[in-house]
């Protein structure tokens, strides 16, 4: 067993020393320097991000474990990890417009990002519950702290209280589950706990549930989702971009790397829970998003949705089924990016306007926004030759391998009625009589749009390096 | 023979003529001008290339020619082009109809006119892609991706309903469309590849032949569309502009018996026998029951809509009668119907951009103020009755004749269609053509210009062609339809044999 003669170098954590440590300085030049260094800090914390993820592909190949088996580099680890750094990065870099404003001067905002973005590095890499818990901690309470970088709106401090009280709940149902699952394993590490879970007994069935219920609240599962249409809404949009990237990847690489590699011996228990929570995430993201008028509570449902369509795969509990996440996650990381820069440039005379109605006639006011957004809005709902099929392609095709009918008609159903609410948006954009014009658009998120959007548009010529990049990481786990 | 992809060029040029358009900025008017020839342009460019493929097309091989193969997706899931009798009619019956569209659009499109053009040009790249595609995935892709520009089509230069008659097409279609993917995971799985020439020889267990039938028929039932699942069309071809009804009735409803033909027949016999006569109940249902809607109708569009829907019912009923006269019959009743209701579509948008409605009672004796006009909508009113010497009776008689070998009440009810559809034709003609002109409206209306006699004429002389000389659409699809009905006979009767050994 890999885990018992590992020893205890710090080669593989080195990236995650790296941040740690460069956000401890940053943290003292902001301290030391006052608010002005705002700008600097924001420009060192995206430099900070760019240079952990060089480091992370500079680490050997292969599977590297450290920390007596809590700490694990494998090819899903790496995947993620970029994709975590990306999600963060581009989050740093549409905040810009945010952090310029001088009532909200706040240079805490990008190190509270980066100690997050710490915490998903640990958590994707978890080996054992400890990390695991270590990193969704790290992860979390940093996010509840930038839920309310909004001080003085009652909203956003709002949105970070609920988010702490639900937070810390769920975190309290893990931790039980955690702890039933040591003690009737013995052990708190995932290759351990597989080695003895071979038969599901009913504190082992028990502590599990608690523990997938945590991690179903993270990635904003149904019927744990309640927090996040008002966290979405409430939250300042940057900070909203973020909570849709970057820790939905973590919390959904230790959803993914727990059932799969702890838990193989009890399939049969846990895919009908994930098997659940898909349908029902699926369902209640495509029917309730229909009456939303807000799109970032629209972007909300949306997100509870998508979770339960890479949950589907997730369900098949098999190397596709891993691939078909992973690709998920990585697709979806860019739509979501990409909505959120459109939905960040939506300002008109100097102010942010989040209603769906103000979108009417943008195609003709603004066309090239419209017709990225409108894109993006059709990958989303999963219309080729869009990215968003891709990722829906894969996760079906896992589940059918593994034999969930049921579970992929009625997926693919709901994506039918989600398909409704996002040509909603579409027939805003370019059915209606035009508002007036928007405000001239940052460079900043002009970049991220372009990118995003081609991506998006031109994924389907070449898709062959994200979906082996994915195939290689899902065979990493088994 | 050839080094260059030419399959690929004809799908991909109206999307290189969309950048085009796109680049080509200016100020106001010249700017629309402009993107108007360029479509045009590249429309004739790729008619042009496209006539190549019929060229150097070898209509003695069945199997698939022009074939194009690059790794893509993963293992199995691979960028394959080609085509073959069954599919190259139809790819030039896209490439041909298309310039038609744009001329039509001329005029009476002056709003947004660029969108408009690259619209229709990426629609074409996806409609020629549909038929020419070799792989599943690629197939589903173009199928599904021509619904994006067709819903921006219908919903920003439609009618007053646009918005209703948008979402329905789009929703409709798509519920169809996601039990077909499934059903293409399915097959994926069994057979380890999504290579349709690969699948069309790879056996598929009974049990997954009738699923895998069941959402096939899903998709294609509502494209096609066949009843009870047809009530999109009529909206979508009130609200849609003229030319997107033309692409709509011309090509877009052929997808879904080109899909009965590609998948249904040669993956699943077996289910497709099974199912027949389903097929063949619903096929009857539509032809009867469709036609008596056309009769009631008030709105030009609806009424021939409503035709439409019937006319596919002879399709539906000739592919799966699974006989030579039948699948023939079917595949260029689809063309002569691509060719004569886009026509009809035509002549309707004629009068509405004079008049702007498509009540029919708002029309009477306009051959007295318009002759040229009131010759050509009855050459395209003939037709779609199936008057012989047009090119709508050889496929109507043809289907009938492939039927009444295989169901012979099937055959018998679905005449019943033919003295029907002459009636709501004609009622038609009489309505909005003879009589005296009496409505004060009418009195200055003009006759067809220069520009719509462009549009109208070669497709008259093509639906006169076909009427008494069939042979170059029949000719051309001969050997695959004979390799197609003999696969699927020989399947059928296997199985017959072996049940009678038990």
């Amino acid at each position: 067993m890999s885990f018992e003669t590992a020893g205890y170098q710090l080669g593989p954590v080195l990236p995650e020393l790296v941040l740690a440590i460069g956000s401890m300085a940053l943290l003292m030049l902001g301290a030391y320097r006052g608010q002005e260094t705002t700008k600097a800090v924001t420009t060192l914390a995206v430099l900070l991000l760019v240079l952990t993820g060089v480091l992370e592909l500079a680490l050997p190949a292969g599977k590297l474990v450290t920390f007596g088996g809590s700490f694990i580099v494998d090819d899903f680890a790496r995947f993620l990890k970029i994709l975590a750094l990306i999600g963060s990065a581009v989050t740093l870099i549409l905040s810009a417009e945010f952090l310029s404003d001088a009532s909200r001067r706040i240079f805490e905002y990008s190190i509270l990002v980066l100690l997050s973005t710490l915490g998903m590095m640990v958590l994707i890499s978890a080996g054992d519950l400890i990390s695991l818990y270590l990193g969704l901690e790290l992860m979390s309470l940093s996010l509840y702290v930038v839920a309310t970088s909004h001080r003085d709106n009652v909203k956003s401090n709002e949105a970070g209280l609920k988010y702490f009280v639900l937070g810390a709940l769920s975190s309290g149902m893990l931790l039980y589950g955690a702890s039933l699952i040591y003690g009737f394993t013995g052990t708190v590490s995932f290759a351990g706990i597989a080695a003895v879970a071979k038969t599901a007994n009913v504190g082992l069935v028990f502590g599990l549930v608690f523990l997938l219920a945590g991690l179903c609240f993270k990635v904003s599962a149904v019927p744990f989702h309640m927090w996040t249409p008002d966290v979405y809404e409430g939250a300042p949009t940057p900070v909203t971009a973020f909570f849709a990237s970057a820790p939905k990847v973590a919390a959904l690489a230790v959803f993914t790397r727990a059932t799969l590699t702890a838990f193989p011996g009890i399939l049969g228990q846990w895919q009908q829970i994930i098997v659940f929570v898909a349908i029902a995430s699926m369902a209640l993201g495509s029917f309730a998003a229909i009456g939303q008028t807000n799109i970032k509570r629209l972007m909300a449902y949306s997100s509870i949705g998508h979770m339960g369509f890479a949950l589907v795969g997730l369900a098949a509990g098999t190397t596709e089924g891993a691939q078909g996440v992973l690709v998920y996650i990585a697709i979806y990381v860019a739509m979501t990016l990409g909505s959120f820069a459109i939905i960040l440039a939506m300002k008109r005379d100097g102010k942010n306007v989040e209603n769906i109605s103000d979108f009417a006639g943008l195609s003709r006011t603004n066309p090239l926004i419209a017709f990225f957004f409108a894109m993006l809005l059709f990958s989303l709902a999963g219309v080729p030759p869009l990215a968003g099929f891709f990722a829906k392609w894969y996760v079906f095709v896992a589940a059918i391998k593994a034999n969930l009918f049921t579970l992929s008609v009625i997926g693919v159903l709901t994506s039918v009625v989600g398909a409704y609410y996002y040509l909603t948006i579409v027939k805003t954009m370019y059915f209606d009589e035009p508002l007036t014009k928007l405000d001239p658009v940052r460079v900043e998120l002009r970049t991220v749009l372009a990118v995003a959007g081609l991506f998006n548009i031109l994924f389907f010529v070449y898709p062959a390096p994200l979906v082996s990049m994915a195939s290689a990481a899902a065979k990493s786990l088994f | 023979m050839t080094t260059w992809p030419i399959l690929s060029v004809t799908t991909f040029l109206p999307l290189v003529g969309a950048l085009i358009v796109y680049v080509s900025r200016g100020d106001d008017e010249a700017a629309k001008g402009n993107s108007r020839w360029i479509a045009l342009w590249t429309t004739l460019i790729t008619f042009a290339v496209s006539l190549l493929l019929v060229w150097r097309f070898d209509p003695t091989v069945a199997d698939f020619q022009f074939v194009e193969k690059t790794n893509w997706l993963a293992a199995g899931i691979t960028y394959h082009m080609g085509v073959d009798g069954i599919s190259l009619p139809f790819v030039i019956l896209t490439t041909a109809l298309m310039p038609f569209c744009i001329i039509a659009s001329w005029k009476s499109i002056q709003t947004r006119v660029r969108e408009y053009m690259m619209a229709f040009l990426i629609l074409e790249t996806l409609m020629v892609g549909t038929f020419s595609a070799l792989d599943l995935v690629l197939f589903y892709l173009y199928f599904e991706g021509g619904l994006i520009p067709m819903f921006l089509i219908i919903g920003v230069w439609g009618g007053p309903r646009r918005v209703y008659a948008s979402f329905k097409f789009f929703l409709y279609t798509l519920l169809g469309s996601v039990l077909m993917l499934l059903a293409i995971m399915a097959l994926y799985w069994n057979g380890g590849t999504t290579d349709i020439p690969t699948l069309m020889h790879t056996a598929v267990p009974r049990s997954l032949q009738t699923w895998a039938w069941l959402a096939f028929f899903a998709s294609f039932a509502v494209k096609m569309p066949m009843w009870p699942v047809h009530t999109w069309l009529p909206d979508a071809h009130v609200e849609a502009p003229t030319a997107g009804s033309v692409i709509l009735a011309a090509i877009l409803l052929k997808m879904g018996g080109y899909g009965f033909l590609r998948f249904s027949l040669p993956m699943f016999p077996l289910a497709s026998h099974d199912f027949a006569p389903l097929i063949f109940t619903l096929s009857t249902i539509a032809i009867i029951y469709t036609s008596l809607v056309a009769l009631m109708q008030e709105d030009m569009k609806k009424l021939i809509a409503y035709s439409s829907v019937a006319h596919m019912g002879f399709v539906t009923m000739g592919i799966f009668a699974g006989t030579m006269q039948g699948v023939a019959g079917g595949v260029f009743q689809m063309i002569s119907h691509g060719i004569v209701s886009g026509a009809l579509f035509l002549c309707v948008g004629i009068v509405y951009d004079r008049m702007h409605t498509r009540e029919i009672a708002a029309y009477g004796g306009l051959v007295n103020r318009m002759p040229l006009y009131a010759l050509t909508f009855m050459v395209f009113t003939m037709a779609n009755v199936g008057l012989p010497g047009t090119s709508g009776f050889v496929g109507e008689f043809m289907t009938l004749l492939g039927t009444f070998k295989v169901s012979i009440p099937t055959a018998f009810a679905a005449t019943f269609g033919v003295i029907l559809s002459a009636g709501y034709a004609l009622w038609l003609y009489r309505k909005v053509v003879f009589g005296t002109l009496v409505k004060p409206s009418l009195a200055s209306i003009k006759d067809l210009t220069f520009r719509e006699c462009l549009t109208l004429f070669p497709l008259i002389a093509l639906t006169i062609l076909f009427g008494v000389y069939p042979k170059p659409v029949l000719d051309m699809s001969a050997a695959s339809v004979q390799q197609l009905v003999n696969n699927y006979n020989t399947a059928v009767s296997a199985v017959k044999a072996a049940a009678l050994l038990q």
